[in-house]
């Protein structure tokens, strides 16, 4: 076990790097001079050339992607002060650090996620169960019709309808707003309790079908029936049994889910015009501003990596015959 | 043979002294296409500590009726007619309560594929101890204790250290082995086995084997065992019953069913299996064509689509009237029962060597 996850994690950083290096190399073939970017207006040649200096853009390439990459293990120091590891640079644009840029936003990210991901799991899990327990009935068809129609809804669809009926129509609720959860939790979960529904509604589907049919699939298998040939109830049977099959699929959905979630919604941003880390990353990419980019985008590789192997070790952790191989 | 004096007909075997009674079974199935009558008016018996063999090809219905009798068939998409009388209890009207309580306690079933029959995310020992811990409310040391005791007795090497491996830990004979004692740790009356050695190696095949019947001498069992392998069930069974698209063709005791079978399906049967000590160069005779939809099933005798005696029976009988089985040992056929001994002695015999 330890030497799986030695390997994986050497694996997940090696990964890190090449992501570090694409995007910073690819970001050097766009023909801007970022020192003039960040000039503005009333720009002199002398002006640039201060600014490069500060910028370290008057280094040949490699050497600052060198220098970008030990910053990261290491910190680094700018002409603005020194700035602590796990350094991604400063900001063309702000002059702010960006690991503090990420941090700022991401604790709205990181809400959006997790209200989302609780209310869609929780919804979609247990009205799957139910339509496969159901199975055939009227329920089954219900259940199953209704996320067949809510799983074509889009957020930028939805949410609007949603904003417009509850905020503007009726004035029954605020515009979504990110407070401090740690300052006042009511007003944070009242804050941002439309994007979690109107998001949990898209997701909510995916979980439903999904837990149905790999129930309905766990519920024909063999050892199922003999565990209910040696007189073990239909319910234990449903829920040791075939619940235990379902879950490595429904594991390595949530770790997709998770992930792309955590490296930001760029949509439900938008749509409830909250700022987050999605945000961040479409801002940095019109401003030009390739510390930032790559700082998110980074971010964003670290989740997906990590859950990922996150989501092996559950696998391991739920199919014994997964943990020796 | 008083296990086979039953008339077919009476509804009622109150009074039998036959520990499971079946008759006249149907299992419908509904599908999309329409009907399948799987098992078509079936009856049997089988007594305390006595081995009923049934064979017949894929698709006969012998796996049907013994889920049924488990109550283990879907109720929303088959019927169940008939009776299935275990110990008295009668089983087709049963609450699925009462069934639970039956299941894995007074019957038990092993099933032909001990890779798949076994969960794989729960240790070997726990789903052992699992129907031990709910039919007698053991506590889990104690159902420890029995299943240790249960894996030793079927042959598992090390059971206490084995009780806490997973199924993928064990061979396939050993799985099998440990299916025995997961069907045998309740001390059940009635064991069904369905095909319990066709997915195993033949030496496997001849332990486990013997290993049933050693089991079934010490725990007095009634055991149904279902099987296609005529060689397995001449080791097993005391009677024979032979089915056929759903329905009983042949039955009698082992010896007499295989010695001197009398319905052209159990002769094809014989022919079609090969023999150690055979001429290399004789031909098996397989039974022509294929078994029929059970959606449709011919009519008359379900065999006589296959059969080569339907001009020797003549008058068009055997696609418009459907043979009786008689009570006892009988065959289901149209043949005078004269005819069908000359048959088998002057052409089929010298065949099966």
């Amino acid at each position: 076990m330890l030497q799986f996850l030695i390997r994986r994690l050497t694996g997940a950083v090696m990964i890190m790097f090449l992501i570090g290096a694409f995007t910073f190399f690819l970001f050097y073939t766009v023909p801007q001079d970022f020192a003039a970017l960040s000039c503005g207006k009333n720009c002199t040649p002398e002006n640039i050339a201060v600014i490069r200096e500060n910028l370290g853009l008057d280094k040949p390439i490699t050497t600052q992607f060198w220098e970008f990459m030990v910053g990261i293990v290491a910190g680094r120091d700018f002409a603005a002060g020194s700035c602590p590891a796990p350094c991604l640079g400063q900001s063309f644009a702000s002059g702010e650090f960006v690991w503090d840029s990420i941090m700022d936003r991401f604790p709205l990210t990181l809400s959006l996620t997790i209200g989302g991901l609780v209310i869609f799991l929780f919804l979609g899990l247990a009205s799957g169960l139910l339509a496969a327990w159901k199975r055939g009935t009227a329920v089954d068809k219900t259940v199953s019709g209704a996320s067949m129609v809510l799983s074509s809804f889009q957020i930028y669809f939805l949410g609007p309808i949603v904003l417009g009926l509850l905020v503007y129509q009726t004035g029954w609720m605020e515009n979504p707003k990110y407070h401090e959860f740690t300052e006042d939790p009511l007003a944070w979960a009242v804050g941002l309790l439309i994007p979690w529904a109107v998001m949990a509604t898209i997701f909510v589907a995916q979980y439903t079908r999904m837990s149905r049919s790999t129930m309905i699939e766990q519920l024909q298998e063999e050892h199922v029936r003999t565990a209910r040939a040696k007189g073990m109830g239909r319910k234990y049977v449903f829920f040791r049994y075939a619940w235990r099959g379902s879950l490595t699929p429904i594991v390595t959905i949530i770790g997709m889910d998770l992930s792309s979630l955590l490296a930001g919604g760029v949509v439900t941003e938008f749509t409830f015009d909250l700022a987050g880390i999605g945000r961040l990353a479409v801002e940095s990419s019109v401003t030009k501003d390739l510390p930032l980019t790559m700082g998110v985008m980074m971010f964003g590789a670290f989740f997906i990596l990590i859950l990922n192997i996150i989501v092996d070790l559950c696998y391991a952790y739920i199919d014994p015959r997964v943990r020796l191989a | 043979m008083t296990t086979l004096t039953k008339t077919e007909d009476t509804p009622s075997p109150t009074g039998s002294d036959a520990f499971l009674s079946v008759r006249d079974l149907r299992v419908r199935f509904s599908t999309e296409d329409g009907i399948v009558k799987a098992v078509d008016g079936l009856s049997f018996d089988v007594e305390r500590g006595k081995t009923l063999g049934i064979v017949g090809e894929s698709g006969s219905g012998k796996s049907v009726t013994n889920l049924t009798v488990l109550g283990l068939h879907n109720p929303k998409t088959s019927t169940v007619e008939g009776e299935i009388v275990l110990d008295g209890q009668e089983l087709t009207t049963a609450s699925e309560k009462d069934m639970e309580k039956l299941r894995g306690n007074k019957v038990a079933m092993i099933f032909q594929d001990p890779l798949t029959a076994f969960s794989p995310y729960y240790t070997i020992g726990r789903q052992i101890a699992e129907p031990y811990m709910k039919h007698t409310g053991a506590s889990k040391k104690e159902a420890k204790a029995r299943t240790i005791e249960m894996l030793d007795r079927v042959g598992i090497p090390q059971p206490a250290m084995r009780f806490n491996d997973y199924p993928h830990q064990y061979s396939g004979g050993m799985r099998q082995r440990a299916m025995i004692a997961m069907a045998l740790i309740c001390d059940p009356d009635l064991l069904i086995a369905d095909e319990p050695t066709t997915a195993l190696d033949v030496t496997v095949q001849a332990q486990i084997l013997d290993l049933l019947k050693d089991l079934q001498q010490e725990f007095g069992s009634a055991i149904v065992f279902i099987t296609h392998d005529l060689g397995v069930i001449s080791h097993m069974a005391d009677d024979l019953l032979v089915m056929y698209a759903g329905r009983a063709v042949e039955r009698g005791s082992v010896r007499e069913v295989l010695r001197a079978p009398q319905h052209p399906y159990t002769w094809g049967l014989l022919s079609s299996m090969p023999r150690l000590g055979g001429d290399i160069n004789e031909e098996l005779m397989p039974i022509p064509g294929s078994p029929p939809s059970l959606l449709n099933p011919p009519t008359g005798c379900a065999f006589n689509p296959r059969c080569t005696y339907v001009d020797t029976v003549g008058g068009g009988r055997c696609s418009s009237e459907r043979p009786p089985l008689a009570d006892g040992r009988a065959a289901a056929c149209h043949l005078p029962v004269d005819q069908r001994q000359d048959i088998f002695i002057d052409q089929i015999k010298p065949r099966l060597g």
